[in-house]
């Protein structure tokens, strides 16, 4: 069963062409990381396949056409962390995660026990239920993306899109943040689509990887497929060792 | 109901509402009591109740006592907590929309355009000019309105114009141009209609210092129309201050509520200026002391800035018409006395956390 299909996706911004006829499927539980150059139109196309941006083309979440679901529908199938999500001045933990139920609570409603529970369960198995009381702002950046996680996951929907969500980590917190999303996602089987900058961690989680340059897809498939000298040297214009590892491949730049 | 994690939503605490509720009680009986004639706030209290149909009770206050009360204080007070109430729930919901810590009615431009509305029915009205305590025309507020939007307009479209990246500032300074402007539409105006120039002048110094009953019917519906629209958008403007595309994300259409929200901001500063002139600062400093004291969740600022924005500036009002002696403060300089620290003390902490 496939969970996002794309074919043919095209976004313009501003009258130019940031996405040029990318196809793309992620199978239900499947983890796949987009790559690509900065400027090649990876978050562009991450944000058109959330619904946030108009686009040409087909992206089918579960089978239906994104543009046939109703706004609230469309928030509980797919949610989205963006790359540098705002952050409310004054706003606390708890609230900020609670945002991730608006698609339940009716428009003129308010939270349900229901939505709560399901807050503070997200909240203790990211492991920030002790900061629910504090401000989001004085958190650090890794515990910061924890809650934006769990402002996610709060929304219950099966598809997670994440734009580079460990831009802003340390290696170490790089790491726990992707075994966290690794432990998540077959807990509760989601499927995840995400963009990544580090090409060597991006290998080690991802089940497959897509390579964007300029708006359309260069290679697809394994990380052994995508990550090969070949590939990076020509869209990354860089020198690279590509060397075996326990994980999958070692992408090394070289100076040239 | 605290869970688990011990932390309750955010959201109106009931504690909260019961002081709005308290400061407006007594604003309204210290406004009623106070003034040239003082009366007894046992007694006015006691007269508030018996106009609760069924309720005759005995207040020791004489008939003209008691006509002093409900002709000429009530109606002024009551006056005075509407436009309080709406001026400060607009300022919020122009805060909240523009995610701009210095929007308000004024700083906006809002109310100029109002006011270029209002002096355009009085100055083009012919045959009838020249009485300051005349009713209002009804026309008065649609005038008000057409003015309020399309300064909103302008300012929204000018401010735009510095790009994406834009500060809390350039918005601001697109108000002050559009306020200029619109006030040099104003004082044209009111050149070529030096017959009417006393009436306009006394009303831009605030009619509340005549208002009557007459007043709080034309406003009364424009205050409800905007309370409803803007508090139903509370939740929404919370989601808002994640930005409009997570908002997006989250199943709201920002746009729509963008809109709604201004239309009905501006129609409750259109109404508010249309029976009280020009009233500044009341929509800064009151959704401000509201932020810092209940907490930033604006389901907690817009009612209680309608509660606290009222008793403000029915409090305003006593001391404009008390402290000067025979002559009565204009309220707009009682307003702008405190309002003007309070906005440089805002200034100061929005450009700290930016």
């Amino acid at each position: 069963m496939t969970a996002v299909r794309v074919r043919d996706l095209r976004v313009r911004l501003d009258g130019t062409v940031i996405v040029d006829g990318v196809d793309l499927d992620v199978a239900r539980g499947e983890w796949v990381t987009v790559i690509g150059p900065n400027g090649a139109g990876k978050s562009t196309a991450l944000r058109a396949i959330g619904g946030l941006l108009p686009f040409t083309g087909t992206v089918e979440l579960d089978g239906t056409p994104v543009d046939r679901l109703h706004r609230r529908e469309r928030a509980r199938t797919i949610a989205t962390v963006s790359q540098s999500p705002t952050v409310p001045p004054g706003m606390l933990v708890f609230d900020y995660a609670l945002l991730g139920r608006t698609p339940y609570i009716a428009p003129l409603g308010r939270e349900s026990a229901a939505d709560l529970a399901a807050v503070e369960e997200v909240l203790g198995s990211l492991d920030v239920a002790r900061f629910a009381g504090r401000r989001l702002e004085t958190l650090s950046g890794g515990e910061r993306q924890r809650v934006f996680l769990a402002r996610a996951l709060a929304q219950g929907a099966g598809i997670l899109l994440l734009d580079e969500p460990t831009s802003a980590l340390d290696i170490g917190h790089q790491q726990e943040v992707l075994e966290l999303i690794d432990r998540l996602r077959g807990e509760r089987s989601l499927t995840v689509l995400m963009t990544m900058h580090d090409l060597t961690t991006a290998g080690e989680y991802a089940d497959r990887m897509v390579l964007l340059a300029e708006g359309a897809v260069a290679a697809a498939g394994t990380a052994r497929e995508v990550l090969t000298e070949d590939n990076l040297a020509k869209h990354y214009r860089v020198r690279v060792r590509v060397i075996e590892g326990d994980h999958g491949p070692l992408v090394v730049p070289v100076r040239s | 109901m605290p869970g688990r994690v011990g932390v309750r939503p955010a959201g109106l605490r009931a504690g909260w509402l019961a002081g709005g509720v308290v400061a407006v009680l007594m604003a309204l009986i210290a406004g009623l009591a106070f003034g040239s004639v003082a009366l007894p706030p046992g007694g006015v209290a006691v007269e508030l109740l018996n106009l609760v149909p069924g309720v005759d009770l005995h207040s020791g206050l004489t008939a003209r006592e008691v006509a002093i009360l409900t002709e000429l204080r009530l109606p002024r007070v009551v006056l005075g907590l509407l436009v309080g109430g709406l001026l400060a729930l607009a300022g919020a919901a122009y805060q909240g929309v523009f995610r701009n810590p210095l929007a308000d009615p004024h700083l906006l431009g809002v109310a100029a355009g109002a006011g270029l509305g209002v002096t355009a029915v009085i100055s083009l009205r012919a045959g009838t000019a020249g009485d300051a305590t005349a009713n209002l025309p009804v026309g008065v507020p649609v005038a008000a309105f057409a003015g309020a939007l399309l300064a909103v307009a302008l300012t929204w479209l000018l401010g735009a114009a510095g790009g994406r990246d834009r500060s809390p500032a350039t918005l601001i300074l697109a108000g002050v141009a559009v306020s200029s402007f619109l006030a040099a539409g104003q004082t044209y105006l009111m050149q070529q209609h030096v017959d009417t120039l006393r009436e306009v002048y006394s009303w831009l110094l605030g009619r509340l210092a005549t208002a009557g009953w007459h007043d709080v019917l034309i406003v009364l519906p424009y205050a409800v129309i905007t309370a409803v629209i803007v508090l139903a958008q509370r939740r929404e403007l919370d989601v808002l201050t994640v930005g409009d595309e997570e908002a997006t994300g989250l199943g709201l259409h920002p746009q729509r509520s963008r809109y709604l929200l201004i239309v009905a901001a501006s129609l409750g500063t259109a109404a508010a200026v249309s029976v009280s002139g020009l009233i500044g600062f009341v929509g800064i400093i009151v959704p401000h002391t509201m932020r810092l004291l209940a907490g930033p969740s604006y389901r907690s600022i817009l009612p209680l800035s309608v509660l606290f924005g009222g008793a403000f500036l029915a409090l305003a009002d006593l001391l404009a018409r008390t402290a000067g002696g025979q002559a009565e403060i204009p309220i707009g300089v009682v307003t702008a006395f405190f309002g003007a620290p309070f906005f440089i003390v805002v200034l100061r902490r929005s450009r700290g956390a930016s």
